[in-house]
């Protein structure tokens, strides 16, 4: 019966709204990277193709390390949140209802639920107590608030993987006499390792965009792109911000390249 | 576990500490401060500095009072500046230190907000008024009636900055007040005539620099050096000085108490207040400053701006914004969140 | 004391100590600090912002209560009303959207080949390396009267005056989509990935109809990362007020502008701290009511 052979692949429309969703995400990205050589002024009127804004770029130092500090302050954050993440959505999911699951939850998930000008108001108070009691001034703190408001979106798509998980394997591999730890580095691990990498990737550029948080937590000279991006914003934005943007979009390209390059290789 | 964590923190501290020497924290408005100027400042004196930047006064304010910020000077508004006195987080500053103090421009000497330059150097000034696109609206463009009694030419077509105490002092004084008024028969006006004229602005958002140039508005209230540099874009843009009364700003520069590199500090101070350096943040910021004798370096097109040089007739219209009471601030808040809601 | 019990209380120790560590850093940084926020609603306000120490509760009377400036009568603050409702209804739009766009794209992805999966969802994350604001005007530049939509479209003869699409609640919408499409995409992908696409070919011979399939094996799998999906695009989108400002010309605000202006320039800090707190609360009963309405049903271990 012809008419009766399904294949999940090729669900009618799906594919269609997915490559226009992939168009549609790319379209905008692509004239911030055409305003990236724009010779004027402006980040809304061409005037010409220059190298001018990547070359300005290049020689401001305060941008070169507002971008180094987001990109080491979102890698921490991102790293630290999806491990502990991972560790919570393990003790939480697929096991009985236990006393103060709701407590956990509702506390994994509580940065979500207020905007972040509160979280912000909360930290500079506290954490300005804490730096005149111990004199330290450092990025700890940036990362630790990043830390914090990266973890439920390191959370929620490591326990949507979680939940409902085949339990079979691992009680196999139990039965085999596996140790708990060879039983979730070599069985559950894997399993999850898809929900890891969403919640990591999540995490990573939910730190990367941060502009409140950052704004009320940083000390003297830790401003970030995005806290840069933002005191420009009241009086003139240049596409000197656009290069920048271009100029990190490249490097992704370049490492995701050359990784599946060397992976293909492998297999 | 005490050893490691406080080894962790003296090697994540190391970074800032090893720069201790020669530096100084700059806590400025961004997009502010011009990076010539401090790389001149660096070949000079050997001190580094390093710009951290804010976006509101009330940010800055919050972040200085909360402790443990490490900066060492910062530029309030003229309005603001009373209150970082008031709360002890700027000090008085040592004229001896400050060689260069004379060049403030006389004008700019006995200011109402700091009254013989106790506190604070000039950095630069400005104003708020309205920009129009003259090849769409060619009728009067000095008087805030372009958005509080919207033309026709002009209705849907523009922009209001969405600053709470520039916006609503603006309507103050189209409406007769003064600045902070707490007389709630103006106030009344105010209100009603600003929630009448809000269906015929497009929005209430920042950007008027690219937004002024490439057409998407053809007027917005907005700042003078933000409107020069769209007049340079797009030369039918003209800045207009409301005759009804428009709030002048200046942001100067204030040494905290708690600042660590004094020295450093008054070195930056004293160096700002040379008319060549002076003009060096004008070029890069686009607004005029407040040291005599830096006409003389500006750049040309600056000179004779219309929207740095205020004209002659529009000059007495201009009022520095006070330091509003909390009455009338709760009364703007309260007219403000009508308006947006 | 039963093996049974014995062993549910082991169970428990163990869900405490693998929550432990995430518990400590959220204690530090995220829920301890907000103890602060709600001591401060029941403050004074400061006279230049910030807070005086004195109980009061006008802060949390101020949430539904304002005393009108010019006849000083205290009325229902229809305005704070306006404002919550316009974000509830953003952000429920917003789910919808971005659900309705991100399932089959996380569909797509989580039928591709094993190996380009991962590079599918790069592609998803890439454009949100790029700064939020420099992309909201990105959008912008794309939505203009003169913009490559309107321009595609005239040069085509498609139509003869551009189209206004700027500052529109469609622009609002676009943009919000645009931002929180990842964070329905990745939960989502994570849940479909695990499942067995030949358990669902099996499922169609048996159930006849592609509706059945739907509701009767992808559904019930799928269900985990809906839930997260959407709470992580609801609860944040409430507070989001940069991409509607933008977007949207910020004529009228979301409630992230309204707690922001309490914090800034309206100068009282004690009824943001009680607006928040109240956020907080309504939020976090919706969510419990809908994680439980979810998962009602389902397999305890599941």
């Amino acid at each position: 019966m012809a008419d009766r052979n399904f294949s999940a692949t090729r669900i009618p429309g799906f594919a269609a709204i997915a490559i226009a969703a992939f168009v549609i995400l790319y379209l905008p990205i692509f004239t911030l990277v055409i305003y990236a050589f724009n010779a004027g002024q402006s980040i809304a009127v061409w005037e010409g193709v220059s190298l001018h804004w990547f070359a300005r770029a290049w020689d401001n130092e305060a941008v070169k390390s507002a971008t180094l500090r987001s990109l080491v302050i979102a890698v921490s954050a991102s790293a630290i949140a999806t491990s502990v993440a991972t560790m919570a959505a393990l003790g939480t999911t697929r096991r009985p209802n236990f006393r103060g699951q709701t407590f956990i939850y509702v506390m994994i998930n509580q940065p979500l639920m207020v905007p972040e000008i509160v979280t912000a108001v909360a930290l500079l108070i506290f954490f300005g107590v804490v730096k005149q009691a111990t004199g330290y001034q450092g990025l700890g703190y940036l990362i630790l608030a990043h830390t914090a408001f990266c973890i439920p979106f390191a959370y929620l798509p490591i326990r949507a993987r979680l939940e409902g998980m085949d339990l079979s394997l691992e009680t196999a591999a139990a039965d085999l006499y596996a140790s708990d730890w060879q039983t979730f580095r070599y069985v559950t691990l894997p399993l999850l390792f898809p929900g890891i990498i969403a919640g990591a990737m999540l995490a990573f550029v939910i730190s990367l965009d941060d502009v409140v948080i950052t704004e009320f937590v940083k000390a003297g000279g830790q401003d970030t792109l995005p806290t840069y991006m933002l005191g420009q914003m009241r009086r003139a934005i240049t596409p000197e911000v656009n290069a920048i943007s271009t100029g990190l979009l490249a490097l992704t390209v370049v490492l995701l390249t050359a990784f599946f390059l060397l992976t293909r290789k492998k297999g | 576990m005490k050893k490691l964590l406080s080894a962790t923190a003296m090697l994540l501290a190391s970074a800032s500490l090893a720069q201790a020497a020669g530096e100084l924290q700059l806590f400025n408005w961004g997009n502010y401060t011009s990076p010539e100027l401090l790389e001149k400042f660096e070949k000079e004196t050997g001190i580094k500095v390093t710009v951290t930047d804010y976006d509101s006064n009330d940010t800055a304010l919050a972040k200085v009072e909360a402790g443990g910020h490490g900066f060492d000077l910062v530029v309030p508004s003229a309005n603001y500046v009373q209150i970082w006195v008031e709360k002890g987080l700027i000090t008085e500053l040592d004229r001896s230190k400050l060689a260069n103090i004379g060049n403030i421009a006389p004008e700019w000497v006995n200011v109402p907000w700091d009254e013989g330059r106790k506190f604070t150097v000039p950095w630069q000034w400005g104003s708020t008024g309205v920009a129009v696109n003259t090849s769409v609206y060619d009728g009067d463009v000095n008087t805030s009636a372009i958005f509080l009694d919207v033309p026709d030419a002009l209705k849907g077509k523009i922009n209001v900055v969405p600053e709470m105490n520039d916006v609503v002092n603006l309507a103050i004084m189209y409406y007769g007040g003064e600045a902070c008024t707490e007389d709630t028969e103006v106030l009344k006006k105010v209100r009603d005539g600003l929630l009448a004229a809000k269906p015929d602005w497009i929005s209430m958002d920042y950007g008027a620099t690219e937004k002024l140039s490439n057409n998407d508005w053809a007027a917005s209230v907005n700042w003078n050096g933000s409107t020069m540099r769209a007049r340079l874009a797009n030369p039918a843009v003209k800045y207009g000085y409301p005759k009804e009364g428009y709030p002048l700003w200046m942001d100067s520069v204030g040494l905290l108490k708690d600042a660590k590199n004094v020295e450093e500090a008054y070195k930056f101070l004293d160096f700002i207040l040379m008319p060549e350096n002076a003009a060096l943040i004008s070029a890069f910021a686009r607004y005029a400053n407040g040291v005599a004798g830096s006409e003389a370096f500006m750049p040309d097109d600056m000179k004779d701006a219309p929207e740095v040089v205020i004209p002659e007739e529009f000059k007495a219209s201009g009022h520095f914004l006070p330091t509003c009471s909390p009455k009338a601030q709760e009364y703007m808040t309260a007219i403000w969140t009508e308006l947006q809601k | 004391m039963s093996m049974e019990s014995e062993a549910r209380s082991r169970q428990t120790r163990r869900a405490w100590a693998l929550s432990a560590p995430a518990l400590f850093l959220l204690f530090l940084a995220a829920a301890g600090p907000l103890m602060i926020v709600l001591v401060y609603s029941f403050l004074l306000p400061g006279k230049y912002g910030n807070v005086e120490w004195g109980f009061s509760l006008d802060g949390w009377r101020g949430i539904l209560y304002t005393r009108d400036i010019f006849d000083g009568t205290l009325k229902l603050a229809d305005a704070h009303l306006t404002i919550f409702w316009r974000s509830v209804k953003l952000s429920l739009l917003t789910t919808i959207i971005t659900f309705a766009v991100g399932f089959p794209t996380a569909w797509f992805i989580a039928t591709r080949a094993p190996k380009a999966r991962a590079l599918w969802l790069f592609l998803i994350t890439i454009p949100f390396w790029t700064n939020l604001l420099i992309r909201t005007f990105a959008i912008n530049e794309v939505l203009r009267n003169e913009g490559i939509i309107n321009t595609v479209l005239t040069r085509a003869g498609l139509i003869d005056a551009p189209i206004r699409m700027i500052n529109t609640d469609f622009a609002v919408l676009v943009g919000m989509a645009y931002v929180y499409l990842p964070l329905m995409v990745l939960p989502l992908f994570a849940a479909i990935d695990r499942f067995d696409m030949r358990l669902l070919e099996a499922g169609y011979d048996l159930y006849a109809s592609r509706l059945a399939v739907l509701r009767r094996v992808i559904l019930p799998i799928v269900k985990p990362g809906i839930v997260a999906g959407s709470i992580l695009v609801f609860v944040p989108s409430l507070g989001a007020y940069v991409t509607p400002r933008v977007l949207g010309g910020g004529k009228n605000m979301m409630i992230g502008n309204f707690i922001e202006l309490q914090f800034g320039q309206g100068r009282n800090w004690p009824l943001g701290a009680a607006l928040s707190m109240a956020l907080l609360m309504i939020v976090m009963v919706a969510l419990l009511v809908y994680v439980r309405a979810a998962t009602k049903g389902s397999n305890p271990h599941g």
